[in-house]
């Protein structure tokens, strides 16, 4: 695949190096007529022009390409009810983009090839249009506004967490370089925190004697339960860091001295999302390429990689320091029974630090 | 010089006849004189570039085969890469000092500083700039400021590494990453000394512009690129200074023990005694300039574009007020955009509508100028010289990372793709690659009036062009694709999430073209180093262009013009005007009219 890839590029490299080299050769046979300046000529000109007409071809062709190739890799549907939302308003802006881009690209190189500069031709002194100008005013100033609505309800909607809806309390605890969640337990109240009441086993620094804090859960691994709201109250311990949960369109930064939030209702389960076609056939071809790579750690005497499965994740998406490409934690979304049985079976503060 | 450009030209142009002799230093070290200037500027710029650039290729070899040993590594990164491995520190080093380099180094002095003092004067006919003292501190400055930077490389720690927006608190506290010790205050020092330079350089540029103009030159016959300069001076004089205030806040926040972006901070074991600061305050200054600071990077580009453009096209550009309306509402929208950059930084949310709005409402300005370039091109009679190569490229590459522009700049779009490949993709396509074919249009078309006269090969111009073009797309075109996949970017590799795997392949094919983009500037390099001694000299006027540039002796002297500057008479877009019969051109046999060239019988005069 990797090789397919490098063979294509080089394939591609060579036929420029050999249109380059036509070039080439065609400016010599001009200098050999006596006409030596660096100033294009009607030959560079036409094959310039030429060129420029191949731009918008090639821009195209990389698109449809990278699509082909690559469209795979791209995210899977939603997991979360809000990102359906977002998924909308971003196929809509993808699509006004394609267009638009389609269209002004090659505008721009289909004119630069049938104008290049010929022999006694004449450029038309065409200074000033106003009623073309004002179209091109308009139109952008008419769609941007649609843009501009739909976005800011879609934004208003996401950022504003509505207190009746009664949202699960969760705390993101972000620090060099791990995460940990604290639930709020029966209450539904965190209890108060601050780095300055960090002590051993008290790692996310919580008040103790504070009467919401008991019942909190302290946990390296995130389950939700599905189609329950859930409310991340963020901190971070040292630096900045960035909670991004990408398969639920969710992300917000963690700043240390303050309390950052943001909700989302997760949709699917782990194991429903297991099932989509999309992640189907993009956990067989990431395994591919695995036993591939296993192979071939195989024949250095080093160790074969893990099987692939897919899981939600929790990655940190501002620099944070050396080991912030490896700062994640697993996101588990499963049934409320599920869910339940899972809490149940972890210790909260006020047992885990009387220990 | 004479504030009093024109009675200069009259009274006292025969003391420029009469050069006076200087030594080495006063000639290429030392020098006041704005032609001199702006080449130190270029050099010191492109110095800069072949560094920022190296540094590209080496992560991105890096991200394309992670962990993979390296000769070159080991060779040019030293106890950071033994055994060729390179250090997951100075990956993030590298990422910091390239976008450092090539915003500021690069793309703000290289660019703004080199075509500023170089065609300022010469356009809008003035003998230097207003103050050429000034000047030369302005790009001695600069050069203080690289050579800090360059210094920063150096020291036992390793560089700033928290990235090019050096966010607190990574980037206050040495405990948090190596590079936040000594390279971090090397880069804060090498950043207020940058700042002094800008500042400097600016306000000359905007007191040349306003006081210097020769007769004629009213503000409304300006050349664009004079107009993206003076604009670009006037956005720089508002938002630098906050970021120096940025700086100097963060400086105290590591050496004095003040508070001002640190709270609540648990680190290396101990608690900080920092409380009440805010991180986000740091985000809100830094961004304060550093939105208007991609402006100041593309403006100038923008200039010289459509100055290139129209001469290259034989046409006027089209819709000139309109083209200066635009660069008026992109500057002034410029400064109140900045929040664009936090939509999830944890500040209100209201916030975020409100930045979305003024953001898209860039894109208006924007538009209207990509659809009056493509104007310009219809019905021209485009002359395919390097410099309109790289303008069109200029566009087209400015349309695609433009466009994605509407995404990030939607605040509940961003959410998803924030600080993912995707807005990489976007910013290298928009304002990097976009800014760079800027820069290298400027060089060819301008390169004779820096030269005196020798241009540069053209049939290299073509291939530096046709593979950079190809190649940047090849980079930035799938970036797209990894971003829209969720992997951040600043990752040293993506290997510790198998979910990523399947993206091992693109980020090889972006690393060839990366590769081979790079080798296409030696190209440049070369042709750039040999025309400088060795080029073919031209006409005075290669381009046939109209503006005063072009009138002003070939020779450096010391005042551009050995008899007295020229007096302006029209715009500068008289380019195939045809006569009042429209038998044929005013000028018979000439399509173009010189902005020196009174209004002819035959003419008819025009408002633009």
């Amino acid at each position: 695949m990797t090789a397919f890839l490098v063979v294509l590029v080089i394939i591609l490299f060579g036929i420029t190096v050999l249109q380059l080299g036509k070039i080439f050769n065609m400016s010599k046979s001009a200098e050999e007529l006596g006409e030596s300046s660096e100033i294009a000529n009607l030959k560079d000109n036409n094959v310039n022009g030429w060129l420029m007409l191949g731009l918008a071809i090639f821009t195209y062709v990389l698109m449809i390409l990278c699509f082909w190739k690559w469209g795979d890799v791209l995210l899977p549907k939603s997991a979360s009810e809000h990102g359906v939302e977002t998924d909308n308003l971003m196929l809509i802006s993808m699509s006004l983009i394609f267009i638009v881009g389609f269209f002004t690209l090659w505008l721009l190189s289909y004119f630069a090839f049938k104008y290049r500069g010929a022999e006694d031709t004449k450029a038309l002194f065409f200074a000033d249009n106003d009623k073309l100008e004002f179209i091109w005013t308009i139109i952008p100033v008419i769609v941007l506004a649609a843009l501009i609505i739909y976005g800011l309800f879609t934004w208003t909607d996401i950022m504003n967490v509505d207190a009746d809806e009664d949202p699960m309390v969760v705390e993101l605890y972000a620090y060099q370089f791990d995460w940990r969640a604290r639930y709020s337990g029966s209450d539904n109240t965190l209890g108060e925190a601050n780095v300055r009441l960090i002590e051993g086993a008290n790692q996310l620094g919580v008040d103790t004697s504070d009467p919401n804090a008991q019942d909190d859960i302290v946990v390296n691994e995130l389950h939700l339960p599905v189609g329950k709201q859930v409310l991340f109250k963020m901190r971070s311990q040292d630096v900045l860091h960035s909670a991004y949960m990408p398969h639920f369109r969710a992300q917000m930064n963690c700043v240390p001295g303050m309390i950052t939030q943001f909700s989302f209702t997760p949709t699917v389960t782990t194991d429903e999302m297991r099932m989509d076609d999309v992640i189907v056939a993009k956990v067989k071809k990431i395994n591919e390429l695995r036993s591939e790579k296993s192979k071939e750690l195989a024949l250095k005497g080093e160790e074969a990689l893990e099987p692939y499965e897919f899981d939600y994740m929790l990655l940190c998406n501002k620099i944070c320091g050396t080991n912030h490409y490896n700062m994640q934690m697993k996101i588990i979304v499963e049934s409320q029974e599920d869910y339940d049985a899972w809490l149940a079976t972890q210790p909260n503060i006020a047992t885990s630090l009387k220990k | 010089m004479s504030a009093h450009a024109n009675d200069h030209a009259v009274d006292h142009h025969d003391d420029h006849g009469h050069h006076h002799k200087q030594s080495f230093i006063t000639k290429y070290i030392f020098s006041t004189d704005h032609k001199m200037i702006s080449k130190q500027y270029l050099l010191t710029g492109l110095f800069m570039g072949i560094i920022g650039i190296a540094m590209s290729i080496l992560f991105r070899m890096q991200l394309a085969w992670p962990e993979e040993p390296f000769q070159i590594f080991e060779l040019l990164l030293g106890k950071w890469a033994e055994g060729g491995v390179m250090d997951p520190s100075v990956y993030l080093a590298l990422v910091t000092i390239h976008g450092t380099i090539m915003v500021f180094f690069v793309l703000t002095a290289g660019l703004s500083g080199t075509f500023s003092n170089l065609l300022i004067p010469l356009q809008i006919g003035a003998r230097d700039m207003a103050s050429g003292f000034l000047n030369m501190v302005s790009y001695w400055l600069f050069f203080l400021s690289s050579f800090f930077m360059i210094m920063s490389l150096f020291v036992e720690a390793g560089p700033a590494s928290a990235g090019w927006t050096v966010y607190p608190p990574l980037s206050a506290l040495p405990q948090a990453i190596p590079g936040s010790g000594a390279g971090m205050t090397l880069w804060l020092v090498s950043m207020a000394i940058f700042i002094a330079s800008s500042l400097l350089g600016s306000l000359n540029y905007v007191v040349t512009v306003l006081n210097l103009r020769t007769k004629g030159m009213s503000m409304t016959r300006l050349p664009l690129t004079i107009w993206a300069f003076f604009v670009t001076a006037v956005i720089g004089i508002v938002s630098f200074p906050v970021l120096l205030s940025a700086a100097l806040m963060l400086l105290m926040d590591r050496s004095f023990g003040t508070s001002f972006f640190l709270s609540d901070i648990y680190i290396a074991g101990e608690v900080l005694h920092n409380q009440g600061g805010s991180p986000v305050l740091y985000e809100h200054l830094f961004w304060f300039l550093g939105h208007p600071e991609v402006y100041i990077v593309i403006l100038p580009a923008m200039g010289m574009v459509s100055e290139i453009m129209a001469t290259n096209a034989r046409k006027p550009i089209f819709g000139y007020r309109a083209m200066v309306m635009s660069i008026l509402a992109i500057a002034f929208l410029s400064t109140i955009v900045w929040g664009h950059h936090m939509f999830i930084s944890g500040m209100n949310p209201f916030l975020g509508s409100v930045f979305t709005f003024t953001t898209l409402l860039i894109a208006i300005p924007s538009a209207v100028k990509s659809f009056n370039w493509i104007t310009t091109l219809w019905k021209g009679n485009l002359q395919m010289n390097t410099a309109m190569l790289f303008s069109i490229g200029f566009v087209s590459t400015f349309i695609t990372g433009g466009l994605t522009g509407i995404i990030l700049g939607d605040s509940a779009l961003d959410i998803n793709v924030h600080d993912t490949y995707f807005v990489v993709a976007h910013f290298h396509l928009v304002m990097g690659i976009s800014a760079l074919y800027g820069l290298f249009a400027g060089v060819y078309h301008w390169f004779p009036k820096m030269f005196e006269g020798r241009m540069l090969n053209k049939n290299l111009g073509y291939v530096h062009f046709w593979i950079t073009i190809v190649g940047a797309y090849g980079v930035f075109f799938p970036m797209h694709f990894v971003g829209m996949a969720g992997l951040p970017r600043r990752y040293y590799t993506n290997t510790a999430f198998p979910y990523f795997d399947d993206l091992a392949d693109i980020n090889v094919v972006m690393t060839i073209f990366a590769i081979i983009t790079a080798a296409a500037q030696l190209v440049f390099l070369y042709n750039f180093i040999h025309s400088m001694y060795y080029g073919k000299v031209g006409p005075k006027n290669p381009w046939k262009a109209t503006t005063l540039e072009w009138t002003a002796d070939v020779k450096h002297i010391h005042g551009n013009w050995s008899g007295p500057i020229p007096e302006v008479h029209r715009w500068a877009y008289d380019y195939s005007k045809l006569n009042k019969d429209e038998t044929g051109y005013v000028i018979e046999g000439q399509d173009y009219i010189p902005q020196h060239v009174p209004l002819q019988d035959n003419e008819e005069e025009m408002h633009h």
